[in-house]
């Protein structure tokens, strides 16, 4: 079996869900013909046809405000944002109409759109191509939130995600795009969404991230082993709504945990899970928490983005200062 | 320099204040009974704004923006809309809303702060009221595109106010009408006013109906206080975008005869003489003026026609008074098809458990 990419296996359940779906349609700005600007939806026109894979004319508040009222006809759109930083002129469509429509009708419409957007630093382009703004979906009512770290998860929960009834922000780490491969078969099974996964066991300290920043915990957690320390890594894939019970769970364990996020730290979702974590598992804890986060300020560009994004050096700092606790 | 693009918009009237025909009648409007249905419908939609203005003065409803002078436009587009359509509407249209279906407890349910009020027992696909403005013309692009995806022989209509006509929202469904031929028409109240904002403020352009040029399609205007016109001139779109002849945008020319909403205070920005030849305009009388010339209609029957929509109304007060308040839970219940657990917490506080 060939091992795919993020892309890879994101076009493939793009692609799995038209076939078995004739609701299922793709839009957005360059997403037919070119297949979209990461390629995510590349193939996808040819087959389908341009009705079902459309190239929209360049508004997002076009998308996002589209994209309301065909899934109010029983489509299933999944709309691409070319980059996070551009969400922000359909952001009115989503937070005022597609998170209410249900709430709003009492059920009688629904908006089962997902939206699509890469997200994230380290592709040196830009400003505006690095944002990590998760906490702004994260923070509306009604809307669900996830973000995919591997090539399986990027199939599997995209699938829940178009099969959802309900709304989904999609948010693609676009640094692990091409990073990383897997065995990702194409078999329609989609992963649970509002859970999160345990990716590494470990009894000392609980890390807690998602996105991108997998790669640089994942890291951490392999130094630390070797100094004896037994990291549990969670990646929370799903920020709304949150599993918190998984994460207070580990927490009960080990009685440390470390929260690493790219966006800036000032109610980024880092201070939700830090905060339910004091409201419900404080007792459990033998050290007081730390984020790990990218700083208050405008992400810099790309020139001075390493010093912005949380590093493997600052996650061991962060995770030293909770151990110095006995 | 040569001339690559000129356009001209046209202007309907065909019933004139004191309702003389200016133009050949169209054939609907032939039939006596449908001219009635349009009249019962706007007395009806003016004694239900009266009421609804009065409970709010009361205390028993939130705010209300009125349609006052603009019942044309309302019963106007209402009427043209076939049963099989889609309409989006403004927060204006209650007329409309009526001839749809949605009962006229369920409009009070909405404005009194019910939720249920958008539910819509007897309207499956229309669109709620959308508050945020200019917003639904969207929604409306996208249920046109679905409708052109399946093959459907449907169209879809959607309303806005004249300051609408400014917002990216308003554009991008010009756009996306015109860039993929949807079978959708926009149709503009142009009331004059957008809160204090007079309409030669929002836009340098002569015309908001030419908004449509910009979007490669028709735009046209008619006297928005001619009811005969509004459901003439939509009903024509209407059938061209059935037959997949495409969008249209029609501007109806109105004018505003009440305060924007029962929050505001129009006498702040409104000239007093300007109001009073407003009035001389306004659709009611016009058609009323008509329905005497024809004979369709006498004094009594009139007065009964009046008293009926007073006992419509009624009856819909009563009902909306009567309505139990949702459960407090209520506010969970329709966030997501299932609630996620992690909310389950938060509703039980809610309930006290
Ligand atoms: C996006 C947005 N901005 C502001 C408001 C507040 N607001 C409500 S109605 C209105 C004026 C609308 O005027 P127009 O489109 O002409 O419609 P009319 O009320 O005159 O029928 C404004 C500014 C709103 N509802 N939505
Ligand atoms: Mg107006």
């Amino acid at each position: 079996m060939s091992e795919i990419t993020i892309a890879e296996a994101l076009n493939q359940a793009l692609n799995h869900e038209m076939a078995i779906d004739e609701n299922v349609v793709v839009m957005g700005e360059d997403v037919g013909v070119n297949g979209g600007v990461f390629r995510i939806t590349k193939g996808l026109q040819e087959r389908y046809g341009a009705e079902r894979v459309m190239d929209t004319p360049l508004s997002e508040t076009m998308i996002s405000g589209m994209s309301i009222g065909m899934a109010a006809q029983g489509l299933k759109p999944v709309a691409e944002f070319q980059f996070m930083g551009f969400i922000y002129p359909g952001f009115d469509q989503i937070i005022s109409h597609a998170s209410r429509l249900r709430n709003r009708t009492r059920g009688r419409l629904t908006c089962p759109v997902v939206y699509r957007a890469p997200y994230g630093s380290g592709i040196h382009a830009p400003e505006h191509h690095s944002e990590s703004t998760e906490a702004l979906f994260a923070h509306i009512p009604g809307l669900r939130v996830v973000i995919p770290s591997s090539p399986a998860r990027a199939y599997g929960l995209l699938l829940a995600s178009i099969r959802d009834p309900d709304p989904v922000v999609f948010l693609e780490p676009k640094r692990l795009y091409r990073m990383m491969k897997q065995d990702v078969p194409d078999n329609g099974e989609a992963l649970p969404l509002d859970q999160c996964f345990v990716l590494r066991e470990g009894k000392d300290v609980t890390l807690v991230t998602w996105g991108a920043m997998i790669h640089e915990t994942r890291q951490a957690a392999e130094t630390l082993e070797a100094e004896g320390i037994e990291a549990e890594v969670i990646d929370v894939a799903t920020i709304k709504p949150l599993d918190i019970e998984t994460i207070l769970k580990s927490v009960q364990k080990t009685g440390r945990c470390v929260v690493i996020h790219e966006a800036a730290r000032t109610c980024g979702v880092g201070a939700e899970i830090v905060a339910q974590i004091s409201e419900k598992g404080l007792m459990d804890l033998l050290a007081p928490m730390q984020r790990v986060t990218g700083y208050d300020t405008i992400m810099p560009y790309n020139k001075l983005e390493k010093h912005y994004m949380p590093s493997v050096g600052r996650i061991l700092l962060a995770v030293k200062t909770v151990m110095e606790y006995v | 320099m040569s001339v690559v693009a000129t356009f001209e918009i046209g202007y309907l009237r065909i019933l004139d204040e004191e309702g003389h025909l200016l133009e050949t009648i169209p054939d609907f409007a032939r039939d006596p009974k449908t001219l009635l249905t349009l009249y019962r419908y706007m007395i009806l939609t003016r004694r239900f704004d009266a009421k609804a203005v009065a409970l709010q003065r009361t205390g028993q409803m939130g705010t209300f923006p009125s349609s006052l002078g603009q019942e044309a436009f309302s019963v106007g587009i209402g009427h043209a809309i076939h049963k099989e359509d889609v309409f989006c509407p403004y927060y204006r249209d209650h007329g409309a809303m009526f001839l749809r279906g949605v009962k006229l407890s369920e409009v009070l349910a909405f404005w009194g702060g019910d939720e249920r009020g958008s539910h819509y027992t007897r309207d499956k696909e229309d669109f709620p009221i959308s508050i945020p403005i200019a917003t639904q013309m969207l929604h409306a692009a996208g249920v046109a595109y679905a409708i052109k995806l399946r093959k459907q022989k449907r169209a879809v209509l959607t309303a806005c106010g004249d300051g609408a006509t400014s917002k990216s929202d308003f554009s991008q469904a010009i756009n996306a009408a015109g860039t993929w031929h949807l079978p959708l028409v926009l149709v503009v109240n142009n009331n004059q006013w957008a809160i204090s904002l007079p309409r030669d403020k929002q836009s340098a352009a002569k015309t908001l109906a030419q908004k449509a040029i910009a979007g490669g399609f028709r735009g046209l205007q008619v006297d928005g206080n001619d009811v005969i016109a509004v459901r003439h001139a939509v009903a024509e779109a209407l059938d061209r975008a059935r037959d997949g002849e495409g969008p249209s945008l029609i501007e109806a020319i109105s004018y505003r005869l009440c305060d924007h909403t029962t929050a505001d205070d129009a006498s702040r920005y409104v000239n007093k003489e300007d109001l009073k030849e407003a009035w001389r305009h306004e659709p009611i009388i016009r058609l009323r003026n008509y329905l005497i010339h024809q004979d369709f209609i006498t004094e009594q029957y009139d007065e009964e026609i009046q008293q009926a929509c007073d006992h419509e109304v009624e009856e819909a007060v009563e009902e909306y008074l009567n309505t139990e308040p949702q459960k407090p839970e209520s506010m969970f219940d329709y966030l997501y098809a299932k609630l996620p657990k992690t909310l389950t917490e938060q509703r039980n506080e809610v309930m006290g458990v």
